[in-house]
Protein backbone atom coordinates (compact mmCIF):
# COMPACT_ATOMS: atom_id res chain seq x y z
CA UNK A 1 0.00 0.00 0.00
CA UNK A 2 1.42 3.18 -0.86
CA UNK A 3 0.30 6.59 1.26
CA UNK A 4 0.21 9.67 -0.30
CA UNK A 5 1.73 12.55 1.58
CA UNK A 6 1.43 16.41 0.50
CA UNK A 7 5.59 17.56 0.50
CA UNK A 8 6.38 19.20 3.84
CA UNK A 9 6.45 23.25 3.97
CA UNK A 10 8.60 24.20 5.73
CA UNK A 11 9.48 27.66 7.78
CA UNK A 12 11.84 28.92 10.40
CA UNK A 13 11.51 27.09 13.92
CA UNK A 14 12.30 29.42 17.05
CA UNK A 15 15.27 30.27 17.51
CA UNK A 16 17.77 32.78 19.16
CA UNK A 17 20.87 33.56 16.56
CA UNK A 18 24.07 35.10 18.16
CA UNK A 19 27.55 34.86 16.92
CA UNK A 20 30.87 34.68 19.17
CA UNK A 21 34.46 34.61 18.06
CA UNK A 22 33.73 34.65 14.45
CA UNK A 23 31.43 31.50 15.15
CA UNK A 24 27.89 31.12 14.34
CA UNK A 25 25.48 29.76 17.21
CA UNK A 26 21.51 29.09 17.75
CA UNK A 27 19.90 28.24 20.58
CA UNK A 28 16.96 26.43 20.17
CA UNK A 29 14.24 28.56 22.25
CA UNK A 30 11.73 25.61 23.13
CA UNK A 31 14.48 23.23 24.26
CA UNK A 32 16.89 26.01 25.56
CA UNK A 33 19.77 24.13 23.47
CA UNK A 34 23.06 25.56 22.10
CA UNK A 35 24.52 24.62 18.96
CA UNK A 36 27.55 25.21 17.37
CA UNK A 37 26.31 25.41 13.43
CA UNK A 38 27.95 25.80 10.07
CA UNK A 39 27.34 27.66 6.99
CA UNK A 40 25.27 25.32 5.35
CA UNK A 41 22.90 25.94 8.24
CA UNK A 42 23.14 29.99 7.81
CA UNK A 43 22.06 29.19 4.21
CA UNK A 44 19.30 27.14 4.95
CA UNK A 45 18.05 30.14 7.60
CA UNK A 46 18.64 32.89 4.84
CA UNK A 47 16.76 30.77 2.47
CA UNK A 48 13.60 30.47 4.89
CA UNK A 49 13.84 33.92 6.07
CA UNK A 50 12.46 34.79 2.80
CA UNK A 51 9.13 32.54 3.75
CA UNK A 52 7.82 28.99 3.92
CA UNK A 53 9.33 26.88 0.97
CA UNK A 54 7.82 23.78 -0.23
CA UNK A 55 10.54 20.79 0.25
CA UNK A 56 11.70 20.37 -3.69
CA UNK A 57 11.65 24.46 -3.74
CA UNK A 58 13.67 24.72 -1.02
CA UNK A 59 16.25 21.49 -2.28
CA UNK A 60 16.18 23.86 -5.05
CA UNK A 61 17.43 26.89 -3.37
CA UNK A 62 20.22 24.96 -1.51
CA UNK A 63 21.65 23.32 -4.56
CA UNK A 64 21.41 26.72 -6.08
CA UNK A 65 23.94 28.03 -3.04
CA UNK A 66 26.23 25.65 -3.92
CA UNK A 67 25.20 22.32 -1.58
CA UNK A 68 24.82 18.87 -3.46
CA UNK A 69 21.31 17.64 -3.68
CA UNK A 70 22.32 14.50 -0.56
CA UNK A 71 23.69 17.26 1.31
CA UNK A 72 20.74 19.07 1.24
CA UNK A 73 18.00 16.63 1.96
CA UNK A 74 20.29 15.79 4.44
CA UNK A 75 20.85 18.95 5.82
CA UNK A 76 16.60 19.79 5.84
CA UNK A 77 16.45 16.12 7.67
CA UNK A 78 18.58 17.24 10.39
CA UNK A 79 17.62 20.79 10.89
CA UNK A 80 13.67 19.74 10.48
CA UNK A 81 14.16 16.66 13.48
CA UNK A 82 16.14 19.30 15.69
CA UNK A 83 13.71 22.10 15.59
CA UNK A 84 15.64 24.56 14.13
CA UNK A 85 13.26 24.74 10.62
CA UNK A 86 9.52 23.27 11.02
CA UNK A 87 6.64 21.51 9.12
CA UNK A 88 2.66 21.89 9.39
CA UNK A 89 3.34 17.82 11.01
CA UNK A 90 6.17 19.39 13.57
CA UNK A 91 4.87 18.04 17.44
CA UNK A 92 4.57 20.83 19.65
CA UNK A 93 5.91 20.49 22.51
CA UNK A 94 3.21 20.01 25.16
CA UNK A 95 3.65 21.20 28.68
CA UNK A 96 3.80 19.32 31.04
CA UNK A 97 1.69 19.33 34.10
CA UNK A 98 3.37 20.15 37.40
CA UNK A 99 3.61 17.22 39.65
CA UNK A 100 1.16 16.77 42.50
CA UNK A 101 4.00 16.81 44.67
CA UNK A 102 7.04 18.34 43.98
CA UNK A 103 9.57 17.44 47.03
CA UNK A 104 11.15 20.72 48.41
CA UNK A 105 14.75 21.13 48.64
CA UNK A 106 15.63 24.35 50.11
CA UNK A 107 13.95 25.88 53.44
CA UNK A 108 15.11 29.40 53.95
CA UNK A 109 14.24 29.98 57.66
CA UNK A 110 13.09 33.65 58.84
CA UNK A 111 15.18 33.25 61.98
CA UNK A 112 14.05 36.73 62.66
CA UNK A 113 11.98 39.48 61.26
CA UNK A 114 14.08 42.32 63.24
CA UNK A 115 16.86 44.48 61.77
CA UNK A 116 19.54 46.40 63.79
CA UNK A 117 19.73 48.32 60.10
CA UNK A 118 17.17 50.58 58.56
CA UNK A 119 18.09 50.20 54.45
CA UNK A 120 15.42 52.56 52.97
CA UNK A 121 14.93 49.88 50.44
CA UNK A 122 14.31 47.26 52.30
CA UNK A 123 11.62 45.30 51.05
CA UNK A 124 10.87 43.94 54.21
CA UNK A 125 10.38 46.89 56.21
CA UNK A 126 10.61 49.68 53.24
CA UNK A 127 7.54 51.45 51.42
CA UNK A 128 6.97 48.36 49.09
CA UNK A 129 6.90 46.20 52.11
CA UNK A 130 4.22 43.06 51.33
CA UNK A 131 4.91 41.54 55.11
CA UNK A 132 2.41 42.26 57.69
CA UNK A 133 4.13 41.30 61.00
CA UNK A 134 1.67 42.82 63.29
CA UNK A 135 1.08 40.58 66.19
CA UNK A 136 3.43 38.23 65.16
CA UNK A 137 6.43 36.75 66.70
CA UNK A 138 9.89 38.91 66.61
CA UNK A 139 12.11 36.13 67.21
CA UNK A 140 11.68 32.18 66.13
CA UNK A 141 11.50 29.95 68.78
CA UNK A 142 12.97 26.73 69.74
CA UNK A 143 10.03 24.44 68.83
CA UNK A 144 9.23 26.21 65.93
CA UNK A 145 12.82 25.86 64.31
CA UNK A 146 12.98 21.95 65.29
CA UNK A 147 9.48 21.92 63.10
CA UNK A 148 10.85 23.47 60.18
CA UNK A 149 13.42 20.98 60.41
CA UNK A 150 11.18 18.14 60.29
CA UNK A 151 9.31 19.82 57.73
CA UNK A 152 11.46 19.94 55.77
CA UNK A 153 13.07 16.39 55.91
CA UNK A 154 9.44 14.88 56.02
CA UNK A 155 8.58 16.95 52.44
CA UNK A 156 12.03 16.76 51.15
CA UNK A 157 11.29 13.11 49.55
CA UNK A 158 14.25 11.13 48.23
CA UNK A 159 16.47 14.03 47.59
CA UNK A 160 19.72 13.34 48.98
CA UNK A 161 21.15 16.89 49.39
CA UNK A 162 19.12 19.22 51.50
CA UNK A 163 19.67 22.90 51.89
CA UNK A 164 18.71 25.21 54.71
CA UNK A 165 19.06 28.95 54.28
CA UNK A 166 18.80 31.36 57.56
CA UNK A 167 17.63 34.62 56.53
CA UNK A 168 15.92 37.77 58.02
CA UNK A 169 15.63 40.65 59.36
CA UNK A 170 18.94 40.31 60.19
CA UNK A 171 19.83 36.68 60.61
CA UNK A 172 22.63 37.09 63.50
CA UNK A 173 20.09 38.44 65.48
CA UNK A 174 19.00 35.83 66.43
CA UNK A 175 22.58 33.45 66.21
CA UNK A 176 21.68 31.03 69.45
CA UNK A 177 18.72 29.67 67.64
CA UNK A 178 20.95 29.20 64.72
CA UNK A 179 23.47 27.04 66.15
CA UNK A 180 20.69 25.02 67.69
CA UNK A 181 19.19 24.29 64.76
CA UNK A 182 22.28 23.24 62.99
CA UNK A 183 23.08 20.78 65.35
CA UNK A 184 19.27 19.45 65.57
CA UNK A 185 19.13 19.30 61.65
CA UNK A 186 22.44 17.46 61.46
CA UNK A 187 21.28 14.74 64.37
CA UNK A 188 18.48 14.41 62.32
CA UNK A 189 19.93 14.05 58.74
CA UNK A 190 22.52 11.58 59.84
CA UNK A 191 19.80 9.30 61.38
CA UNK A 192 18.19 9.39 57.41
CA UNK A 193 21.76 8.96 55.93
CA UNK A 194 21.16 12.26 53.99
CA UNK A 195 23.01 15.11 53.15
CA UNK A 196 21.80 18.55 54.30
CA UNK A 197 23.85 21.55 54.04
CA UNK A 198 23.81 25.27 55.48
CA UNK A 199 24.32 29.37 54.34
CA UNK A 200 23.30 32.24 55.52
CA UNK A 201 22.78 35.99 54.35
CA UNK A 202 23.50 38.64 56.83
CA UNK A 203 24.47 42.25 57.04
CA UNK A 204 27.99 41.69 58.65
CA UNK A 205 27.61 43.80 61.38
CA UNK A 206 26.77 41.29 64.17
CA UNK A 207 30.01 39.33 63.21
CA UNK A 208 32.75 38.28 65.60
CA UNK A 209 35.44 35.90 65.95
CA UNK A 210 33.39 33.24 67.36
CA UNK A 211 30.46 33.18 65.31
CA UNK A 212 33.17 32.66 62.25
CA UNK A 213 34.73 30.38 63.68
CA UNK A 214 31.45 28.54 64.06
CA UNK A 215 30.22 29.38 60.36
CA UNK A 216 33.82 27.59 59.50
CA UNK A 217 33.50 24.75 61.38
CA UNK A 218 30.12 24.28 60.56
CA UNK A 219 30.71 24.27 56.55
CA UNK A 220 27.94 27.38 56.07
CA UNK A 221 27.78 29.38 53.23
CA UNK A 222 27.61 32.81 54.16
CA UNK A 223 25.99 35.92 51.24
CA UNK A 224 26.90 39.13 52.85
CA UNK A 225 24.72 41.99 51.80
CA UNK A 226 26.88 44.89 50.23
CA UNK A 227 26.75 47.65 48.38
CA UNK A 228 30.81 48.46 47.65
CA UNK A 229 32.57 51.20 49.38
CA UNK A 230 32.08 53.51 51.64
CA UNK A 231 30.65 56.27 50.13
CA UNK A 232 28.08 53.83 47.84
CA UNK A 233 27.32 51.72 50.79
CA UNK A 234 26.79 54.26 53.58
CA UNK A 235 23.85 55.97 50.85
CA UNK A 236 21.01 53.33 51.98
CA UNK A 237 22.58 50.46 54.23
CA UNK A 238 22.37 52.58 57.46
CA UNK A 239 21.41 52.34 60.90
CA UNK A 240 18.34 53.88 62.17
CA UNK A 241 20.28 56.90 63.60
CA UNK A 242 21.10 57.60 59.68
CA UNK A 243 25.04 56.49 60.27
CA UNK A 244 26.31 54.53 57.90
CA UNK A 245 27.47 50.57 58.13
CA UNK A 246 30.49 50.25 56.43
CA UNK A 247 33.09 51.23 59.06
CA UNK A 248 31.57 48.61 61.49
CA UNK A 249 30.93 45.73 58.96
CA UNK A 250 34.48 46.17 56.71
CA UNK A 251 36.58 44.91 59.43
CA UNK A 252 34.07 42.30 60.24
CA UNK A 253 34.32 41.53 56.77
CA UNK A 254 37.77 40.91 56.41
CA UNK A 255 37.52 38.22 59.09
CA UNK A 256 35.57 36.41 57.63
CA UNK A 257 36.86 35.70 54.18
CA UNK A 258 40.35 35.60 56.23
CA UNK A 259 39.08 32.75 58.36
CA UNK A 260 35.88 31.42 57.21
CA UNK A 261 37.63 28.88 54.92
CA UNK A 262 35.18 25.96 54.60
CA UNK A 263 32.80 27.68 51.76
CA UNK A 264 33.14 30.69 49.49
CA UNK A 265 32.21 33.43 50.93
CA UNK A 266 29.72 36.31 48.76
CA UNK A 267 28.68 39.35 48.28
CA UNK A 268 25.47 40.54 47.32
CA UNK A 269 25.18 43.93 45.92
CA UNK A 270 21.72 45.79 45.53
CA UNK A 271 22.32 48.55 42.83
CA UNK A 272 20.18 51.49 43.06
CA UNK A 273 19.87 54.92 41.58
CA UNK A 274 22.54 56.75 43.71
CA UNK A 275 24.56 52.93 43.84
CA UNK A 276 25.19 52.22 40.43
CA UNK A 277 29.17 52.11 39.67
CA UNK A 278 29.36 48.42 39.26
CA UNK A 279 32.86 47.77 38.16
CA UNK A 280 34.10 50.15 40.94
CA UNK A 281 31.66 48.37 43.37
CA UNK A 282 33.03 44.78 41.75
CA UNK A 283 36.61 46.35 42.12
CA UNK A 284 36.40 47.13 45.60
CA UNK A 285 33.82 43.75 46.66
CA UNK A 286 36.56 41.59 44.87
CA UNK A 287 39.79 42.62 44.72
CA UNK A 288 39.97 45.24 48.33
CA UNK A 289 38.20 43.00 50.27
CA UNK A 290 38.33 39.45 48.75
CA UNK A 291 35.28 37.90 48.82
CA UNK A 292 35.09 34.83 46.18
CA UNK A 293 31.91 35.77 44.16
CA UNK A 294 29.78 39.12 43.80
CA UNK A 295 26.73 38.98 42.64
CA UNK A 296 24.31 42.49 41.63
CA UNK A 297 21.20 42.96 41.27
CA UNK A 298 19.17 46.16 40.56
CA UNK A 299 16.44 46.62 43.99
CA UNK A 300 13.21 45.95 43.44
CA UNK A 301 10.68 48.81 44.06
CA UNK A 302 7.70 50.35 42.94
CA UNK A 303 8.54 52.89 39.82
CA UNK A 304 8.34 56.00 41.90
CA UNK A 305 10.48 55.76 44.62
CA UNK A 306 13.39 57.78 44.78
CA UNK A 307 16.18 55.14 45.00
CA UNK A 308 14.42 52.69 41.96
CA UNK A 309 17.12 52.57 39.61
CA UNK A 310 15.32 53.58 36.25
CA UNK A 311 15.59 53.07 32.53
CA UNK A 312 18.63 55.18 32.40
CA UNK A 313 20.51 53.16 35.22
CA UNK A 314 19.06 50.29 34.04
CA UNK A 315 21.24 50.98 30.50
CA UNK A 316 24.16 52.40 32.29
CA UNK A 317 24.36 48.97 34.45
CA UNK A 318 24.07 47.06 31.93
CA UNK A 319 27.20 48.18 29.96
CA UNK A 320 28.94 47.73 33.05
CA UNK A 321 27.84 44.29 33.34
CA UNK A 322 29.49 43.36 29.68
CA UNK A 323 32.87 45.01 30.87
CA UNK A 324 32.96 42.96 33.32
CA UNK A 325 31.00 39.88 31.36
CA UNK A 326 34.48 40.11 28.92
CA UNK A 327 36.19 40.20 31.85
CA UNK A 328 34.61 36.84 32.72
CA UNK A 329 35.22 35.85 29.28
CA UNK A 330 39.28 36.28 29.68
CA UNK A 331 39.62 34.42 32.68
CA UNK A 332 37.44 31.75 31.75
CA UNK A 333 39.90 31.13 28.50
CA UNK A 334 43.24 31.07 30.90
CA UNK A 335 41.13 28.76 33.42
CA UNK A 336 40.92 30.98 35.80
CA UNK A 337 38.05 32.27 38.57
CA UNK A 338 36.42 35.38 37.82
CA UNK A 339 33.87 35.91 40.53
CA UNK A 340 31.33 37.81 38.81
CA UNK A 341 28.46 35.58 40.03
CA UNK A 342 25.86 36.97 37.22
CA UNK A 343 27.86 35.80 34.48
CA UNK A 344 28.69 32.72 36.27
CA UNK A 345 24.95 32.15 37.34
CA UNK A 346 24.05 32.25 33.87
CA UNK A 347 26.08 29.72 32.33
CA UNK A 348 25.21 27.26 35.22
CA UNK A 349 21.56 27.88 33.98
CA UNK A 350 22.54 27.52 29.65
CA UNK A 351 24.80 24.84 30.55
CA UNK A 352 22.03 22.86 31.75
CA UNK A 353 19.90 23.91 28.67
CA UNK A 354 17.42 25.05 31.18
CA UNK A 355 13.67 25.66 30.24
CA UNK A 356 11.84 26.97 33.27
CA UNK A 357 8.14 27.02 33.63
CA UNK A 358 8.49 28.89 36.52
CA UNK A 359 11.17 31.64 37.20
CA UNK A 360 12.32 30.24 40.49
CA UNK A 361 11.76 27.49 42.68
CA UNK A 362 9.74 29.77 45.22
CA UNK A 363 6.91 27.41 46.46
CA UNK A 364 7.78 24.37 44.29
CA UNK A 365 11.19 23.18 45.59
CA UNK A 366 12.11 26.02 47.93
CA UNK A 367 9.74 27.72 50.71
CA UNK A 368 10.15 30.15 53.44
CA UNK A 369 9.27 30.17 56.64
CA UNK A 370 8.85 33.01 59.17
CA UNK A 371 9.05 33.34 62.75
CA UNK A 372 5.57 32.42 63.38
CA UNK A 373 5.88 29.42 61.34
CA UNK A 374 3.89 30.82 58.53
CA UNK A 375 4.98 29.35 55.37
CA UNK A 376 5.58 31.18 52.63
CA UNK A 377 7.00 30.82 48.54
CA UNK A 378 10.21 32.56 49.09
CA UNK A 379 11.77 34.56 52.03
CA UNK A 380 10.31 37.97 50.35
CA UNK A 381 6.76 36.88 51.06
CA UNK A 382 7.85 35.68 54.88
CA UNK A 383 5.04 37.57 57.53
CA UNK A 384 2.94 38.17 54.40
CA UNK A 385 -0.59 37.07 55.48
CA UNK A 386 -2.01 37.29 51.59
CA UNK A 387 0.97 35.33 50.78
CA UNK A 388 0.74 32.60 52.99
CA UNK A 389 0.85 28.91 52.29
CA UNK A 390 0.52 27.48 55.43
CA UNK A 391 1.68 26.71 58.44
CA UNK A 392 4.73 24.57 59.58
CA UNK A 393 2.01 22.95 62.09
CA UNK A 394 -0.39 21.93 59.46
CA UNK A 395 1.68 21.90 55.90
CA UNK A 396 1.76 23.27 52.95
CA UNK A 397 -1.37 24.76 51.94
CA UNK A 398 -2.10 23.07 48.78
CA UNK A 399 -4.88 25.14 47.28
CA UNK A 400 -3.25 28.57 47.44
CA UNK A 401 0.44 26.67 46.27
CA UNK A 402 -1.47 25.37 43.51
CA UNK A 403 -2.77 28.91 42.82
CA UNK A 404 0.58 30.78 43.60
CA UNK A 405 2.09 27.98 40.65
CA UNK A 406 -0.83 28.54 38.14
CA UNK A 407 -0.16 31.90 38.17
CA UNK A 408 3.76 32.08 38.00
CA UNK A 409 3.50 29.60 35.33
CA UNK A 410 5.04 30.53 32.21
CA UNK A 411 1.85 29.27 30.32
CA UNK A 412 0.17 32.17 32.08
CA UNK A 413 2.08 34.60 31.03
CA UNK A 414 1.41 35.66 27.78
CA UNK A 415 3.96 38.60 26.75
CA UNK A 416 6.11 36.10 26.93
CA UNK A 417 5.61 33.85 25.00
CA UNK A 418 6.95 34.99 21.38
CA UNK A 419 10.15 35.49 23.59
CA UNK A 420 13.67 33.68 23.17
CA UNK A 421 14.68 34.45 26.46
CA UNK A 422 11.91 32.58 28.64
CA UNK A 423 13.53 29.97 28.65
CA UNK A 424 15.76 31.34 31.64
CA UNK A 425 13.45 33.85 32.69
CA UNK A 426 10.01 32.35 32.97
CA UNK A 427 8.78 36.17 33.29
CA UNK A 428 11.23 36.82 36.27
CA UNK A 429 10.48 37.41 39.88
CA UNK A 430 7.24 36.50 41.86
CA UNK A 431 8.13 39.13 44.71
CA UNK A 432 9.17 42.23 42.13
CA UNK A 433 5.97 41.36 39.89
CA UNK A 434 4.23 41.92 42.90
CA UNK A 435 5.58 45.15 44.16
CA UNK A 436 5.78 46.52 40.92
CA UNK A 437 1.86 45.01 39.35
CA UNK A 438 0.25 43.49 42.53
CA UNK A 439 0.56 40.15 40.88
CA UNK A 440 2.65 37.40 41.26
CA UNK A 441 1.72 35.79 37.99
CA UNK A 442 2.61 39.09 36.02
CA UNK A 443 5.71 38.85 33.71
CA UNK A 444 7.70 41.66 34.73
CA UNK A 445 7.49 44.17 31.49
CA UNK A 446 9.94 46.83 32.91
CA UNK A 447 13.31 44.70 32.30
CA UNK A 448 12.07 42.29 29.10
CA UNK A 449 14.99 44.33 26.95
CA UNK A 450 17.43 44.55 30.03
CA UNK A 451 16.89 40.58 30.08
CA UNK A 452 17.50 39.89 26.32
CA UNK A 453 20.00 42.12 25.96
CA UNK A 454 21.70 40.12 29.12
CA UNK A 455 21.37 36.34 28.01
CA UNK A 456 22.22 37.71 24.61
CA UNK A 457 25.46 38.36 26.20
CA UNK A 458 26.03 35.00 28.23
CA UNK A 459 25.18 33.34 25.17
CA UNK A 460 27.75 35.25 23.23
CA UNK A 461 30.41 34.30 26.53
CA UNK A 462 29.06 30.76 25.90
CA UNK A 463 29.82 30.30 22.94
CA UNK A 464 33.02 32.00 23.09
CA UNK A 465 34.33 29.53 25.67
CA UNK A 466 33.05 26.60 24.09
CA UNK A 467 35.60 27.71 21.42
CA UNK A 468 38.10 27.98 23.03
CA UNK A 469 38.20 26.87 26.58
CA UNK A 470 35.24 24.00 26.64
CA UNK A 471 36.53 22.37 29.58
CA UNK A 472 35.70 25.21 31.73
CA UNK A 473 31.96 24.59 31.11
CA UNK A 474 32.48 21.35 32.86
CA UNK A 475 32.63 22.88 36.41
CA UNK A 476 28.45 23.76 35.26
CA UNK A 477 27.53 20.43 33.99
CA UNK A 478 26.73 18.90 37.57
CA UNK A 479 23.01 19.73 38.01
CA UNK A 480 22.15 20.54 41.03
CA UNK A 481 18.41 19.83 41.18
CA UNK A 482 19.57 15.98 40.49
CA UNK A 483 21.24 15.70 43.74
CA UNK B 1 24.90 15.62 12.96
CA UNK B 2 26.95 16.87 10.35
CA UNK B 3 25.77 20.67 10.69
CA UNK B 4 25.88 21.43 14.27
CA UNK B 5 27.77 20.91 17.31
CA UNK B 6 26.10 20.16 20.61
CA UNK B 7 27.03 22.82 22.76
CA UNK B 8 25.05 22.01 26.47
CA UNK B 9 23.15 18.95 27.67
CA UNK B 10 19.51 19.65 25.96
CA UNK B 11 21.22 20.24 22.38
CA UNK B 12 23.38 16.81 22.58
CA UNK B 13 19.99 15.29 23.89
CA UNK B 14 18.69 16.88 20.93
CA UNK B 15 22.05 15.65 18.72
CA UNK B 16 21.12 11.75 20.15
CA UNK B 17 17.17 12.21 19.17
CA UNK B 18 18.15 13.82 15.42
CA UNK B 19 20.84 10.95 14.90
CA UNK B 20 17.93 8.32 15.86
CA UNK B 21 15.88 9.98 13.06
CA UNK B 22 18.09 10.53 10.36
CA UNK B 23 20.33 7.36 10.50
CA UNK B 24 19.35 3.63 9.82
CA UNK B 25 21.00 0.61 10.72
CA UNK B 26 23.67 -0.78 8.49
CA UNK B 27 25.51 -3.81 8.49
CA UNK B 28 29.14 -4.20 10.21
CA UNK B 29 30.30 -5.13 6.49
CA UNK B 30 28.49 -2.17 5.29
CA UNK B 31 31.20 -0.33 3.80
CA UNK B 32 29.17 2.78 3.28
CA UNK B 33 29.78 6.40 4.30
CA UNK B 34 27.42 5.79 7.48
CA UNK B 35 29.69 3.76 9.88
CA UNK B 36 27.74 1.15 12.86
CA UNK B 37 27.71 3.21 16.07
CA UNK B 38 28.47 0.06 17.67
CA UNK B 39 30.18 -2.72 18.39
CA UNK B 40 33.49 -2.96 16.96
CA UNK B 41 33.31 -6.57 17.39
CA UNK B 42 35.88 -9.42 16.95
CA UNK B 43 38.01 -8.10 13.93
CA UNK B 44 40.10 -5.84 16.02
CA UNK B 45 40.16 -8.35 18.88
CA UNK B 46 40.31 -12.30 19.15
CA UNK B 47 36.67 -12.69 20.53
CA UNK B 48 34.87 -16.07 19.84
CA UNK B 49 31.43 -15.56 18.47
CA UNK B 50 31.58 -13.51 15.48
CA UNK B 51 30.13 -14.95 12.11
CA UNK B 52 32.65 -12.98 10.18
CA UNK B 53 36.25 -11.61 10.61
CA UNK B 54 37.89 -8.39 9.40
CA UNK B 55 38.10 -9.60 6.04
CA UNK B 56 34.47 -10.58 5.72
CA UNK B 57 34.76 -14.56 5.98
CA UNK B 58 34.77 -17.03 8.81
CA UNK B 59 38.63 -18.06 7.91
CA UNK B 60 39.86 -16.56 11.44
CA UNK B 61 36.81 -18.02 13.28
CA UNK B 62 36.93 -21.73 14.62
CA UNK B 63 34.47 -22.28 17.99
CA UNK B 64 32.11 -24.38 17.94
CA UNK B 65 28.23 -22.82 17.89
CA UNK B 66 27.93 -22.98 21.49
CA UNK B 67 30.84 -20.86 22.13
CA UNK B 68 28.75 -17.91 20.37
CA UNK B 69 27.73 -16.56 22.83
CA UNK B 70 30.48 -15.98 24.09
CA UNK B 71 30.64 -12.47 23.65
CA UNK B 72 27.54 -11.59 23.96
CA UNK B 73 27.73 -12.76 27.75
CA UNK B 74 30.93 -10.40 28.08
CA UNK B 75 30.40 -7.17 26.66
CA UNK B 76 28.20 -7.33 24.13
CA UNK B 77 24.50 -4.84 24.18
CA UNK B 78 23.24 -8.07 21.84
CA UNK B 79 20.28 -9.73 23.21
CA UNK B 80 20.85 -13.12 23.09
CA UNK B 81 20.54 -16.12 25.05
CA UNK B 82 23.48 -15.88 27.15
CA UNK B 83 24.48 -17.59 30.42
CA UNK B 84 22.48 -15.64 33.31
CA UNK B 85 25.80 -14.14 34.72
CA UNK B 86 23.91 -12.40 37.80
CA UNK B 87 22.28 -15.59 39.17
CA UNK B 88 22.90 -19.06 37.88
CA UNK B 89 26.15 -18.78 36.11
CA UNK B 90 27.76 -16.42 37.74
CA UNK B 91 30.97 -18.16 36.99
CA UNK B 92 30.87 -19.28 33.36
CA UNK B 93 33.93 -17.27 32.24
CA UNK B 94 35.97 -17.65 35.46
CA UNK B 95 38.49 -20.33 33.40
CA UNK B 96 38.80 -18.35 30.82
CA UNK B 97 41.18 -15.65 31.72
CA UNK B 98 42.06 -15.19 28.52
CA UNK B 99 39.68 -15.54 25.52
CA UNK B 100 42.53 -16.64 22.63
CA UNK B 101 44.05 -19.22 24.71
CA UNK B 102 41.35 -20.38 27.03
CA UNK B 103 38.27 -20.15 25.09
CA UNK B 104 37.87 -24.08 25.28
CA UNK B 105 37.34 -23.59 28.99
CA UNK B 106 33.89 -21.78 28.01
CA UNK B 107 31.54 -24.85 29.25
CA UNK B 108 28.01 -25.38 27.76
CA UNK B 109 25.43 -25.14 30.36
CA UNK B 110 22.25 -27.17 30.93
CA UNK B 111 19.60 -25.87 32.82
Amino acid sequence: MTLATEPRVYRLGEFHRFESQDSEFLYLVPAGAIFAVDEAVAKLIATLSAGELEHQHLVDALTASGLSISDAEELISEMYHAGVIAASDSIREQTQPLPDVFPIQTLVMNLTNQCNLSCQYCYEFGADKVATPEGKPKFMDLPTAKASVDFLLAQSGDRRAIHITFFGGETLMNFPLLKEVVTYANEKAKEQGRNIDFSLTTNATLLTPAIIQFLSENHIGVTVSMDGPKEMHDQLRVFANGKGSYDIIEPKVRALIENHRTRPITARVTLTSGVSDVIRIFRHLKQDLGFHEVGFAPVTSSPNQLYSIGQKGMDGMLEQFHVLADEYLEYAVRGEAHGFSNVSDTLAELCQGVNKSHPCGAGLGLLGVGPSGDLAPCHRFVDSDQHALGHISTGIDREKQADFLQRGHIDSKYDCHTCWARPLCAGGCHHEAFVRYGDTGHPNLHYCDWIRDWTNKCLEIYGAIAVRNPGFLQQFAERKAAQ
Amino acid sequence: MKHMRALNKKAARIDNYVSSRTEDVIALQDHSAQRPHVPMGCALMFSPGWEVDAAGGTAGLCQPVERDIYDCFVSCYWPAQVPDHLNNATDWISKCATATKDWRNLDIIFP
